[in-house]
């Protein structure tokens, strides 16, 4: 029997790799929770930015499982120890995915652009100095730089790139990051946004946000609305969302 | 690395103009049995370099595997099929390099990973 998500002593652990944490969980948990709907999206190509150890794409791609080979993985790391681990993780739970090394998607995003059904990303996101961003090794698994949105405000364009008209992307935030200011950049680029998780740990208060294009959002809305919503900021509705945008630029 | 990361994989180096298709060193293929979706593969033909697959399956040590061009048309045959999923999802570079067409720099791949990693003054 194959479980639907990784398994924590399955999972290839380094000294420089980050360990699945409590903001893995939150996003493993989150991709669970919307399982049912992934299956009926029936993505082609998803993709995880920053895979660590591999304990997210592995579960993405063991939730899948029942897509079979009609959905392909990709997976990169700034980190090769963690390309490494992910690679082990993986066929410890024997799925398979992609794996690249890169800084977030480059090499891949200009072939992939509008080809990615399904974007998901734990970032590096503890406000840190600007100088730990793009350390080596296990600094680079956090630092994330001023309000933790140094490199958070690089993966958006990226994801917004590589998304295709139907793509969805799953991302974690902290209070710090101001998770209402990344949903506001993601509608400047046309993207609905709703918080599918918030869980307060000791030392942090985590989200995980979805985004969708508006254009396409009809059915994913409704579905949202029909599966009950944490906290959204806007747009749990496309009707909504314009009115919020008609009221918006009305006021000014 | 399959020979589908590779048709989507480009050089990415300050000044490169178009990086694409990089050159193929293969050390080490191995070939892994990949359940075959026809929904998949006719959703993907249409994104994929066909020249740049026929050079990586050549440079994989399968010169013969599939032919010289391909359309839409061609999806409809099983044999078809066939050798496309071998080449895009079935054979696998373990050890090797990925070559950049136009300044020569060497992406190595190690354990199926491309370190496709800039230095500061590349980027
Ligand atoms: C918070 S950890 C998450 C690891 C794993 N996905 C998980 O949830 O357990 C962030 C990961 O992003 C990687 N990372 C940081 N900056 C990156 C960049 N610019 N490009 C790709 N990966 C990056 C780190 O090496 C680290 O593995």
């Amino acid at each position: 029997m194959s479980s639907k998500i990784a398994q924590i002593p399955l999972v290839s652990g380094h000294p420089e790799v980050y360990e699945p944490c409590d903001d893995s969980f939150a996003l493993v948990d989150a991709l669970l929770a919307d399982r049912s709907s992934l299956l009926e999206h029936q993505p082609r190509l998803c993709m995880e930015i920053g895979c660590g150890s591999g304990y997210v794409i592995t579960s993405l791609a063991l939730m899948l499982s029942p897509l079979g080979s009609q959905v392909h993985f990709f997976a990169t790391d700034i980190n090769l120890h963690a390309a490494e681990a992910t690679r082990a993780t993986l066929e410890a739970h024997d799925v398979h995915s992609e794996i690249v090394a890169a800084d977030i998607a480059s090499g891949l995003q200009r072939r992939l652009a509008g080809m990615v059904d399904v974007v998901v990303v734990n970032p590096p996101y503890v406000p840190t100095p600007e100088e730990e961003v793009g350390c080596e090794g296990i600094t680079a698994s956090w630092a994330g730089g001023e309000d933790g949105r140094k490199v958070i405000d690089k993966i958006l364009p990226v994801a917004d790139k590589l998304l295709s008209d139907k793509g969805w992307l799953y991302m974690v935030a902290l209070t710090a990051n101001n998770p209402s200011d990344i949903c506001l950049v993601m509608r400047e680029k046309g993207y609905a946004s709703r918080i599918i998780l918030q869980r307060s740990t000791e030392e942090e208060s985590l989200h995980v946000i979805k985004f969708w294009r508006e254009s396409v959002a009809d059915v994913n809305g409704r579905q949202s609305v029909a599966s009950g919503g944490t906290g959204s900021w806007f747009s749990q509705l496309p009707f909504m969302s314009s009115l919020w945008q008609r009221n918006e630029s009305s006021r000014t | 690395m399959r020979l589908l990361t590779h048709n989507m994989l480009s050089s990415n180096i300050r000044g490169v103009v178009n990086g694409f298709p990089l050159g193929i060193e293969a050390e080490k293929v191995v070939e892994r049995e990949v359940e075959l979706s026809a929904e998949f593969l006719r959703g993907v033909f249409p994104k994929i370099e066909w020249g740049a697959l026929v050079a990586g399956a050549r440079a994989l040590g399968h010169p013969d595997l599939l032919p010289g061009e391909a359309d839409a048309s061609m999806l409809a045959s099983d044999d078809f099929l066939r050798r496309f999923h071998r080449a895009l999802l079935q054979l696998h570079v373990e050890e090797g390099a990925l070559v950049c067409p136009e300044t020569g720099r060497r992406f190595p791949i190690n354990k199926g990973i491309p370190n496709m990693l800039l230095h500061e003054d590349e980027v």
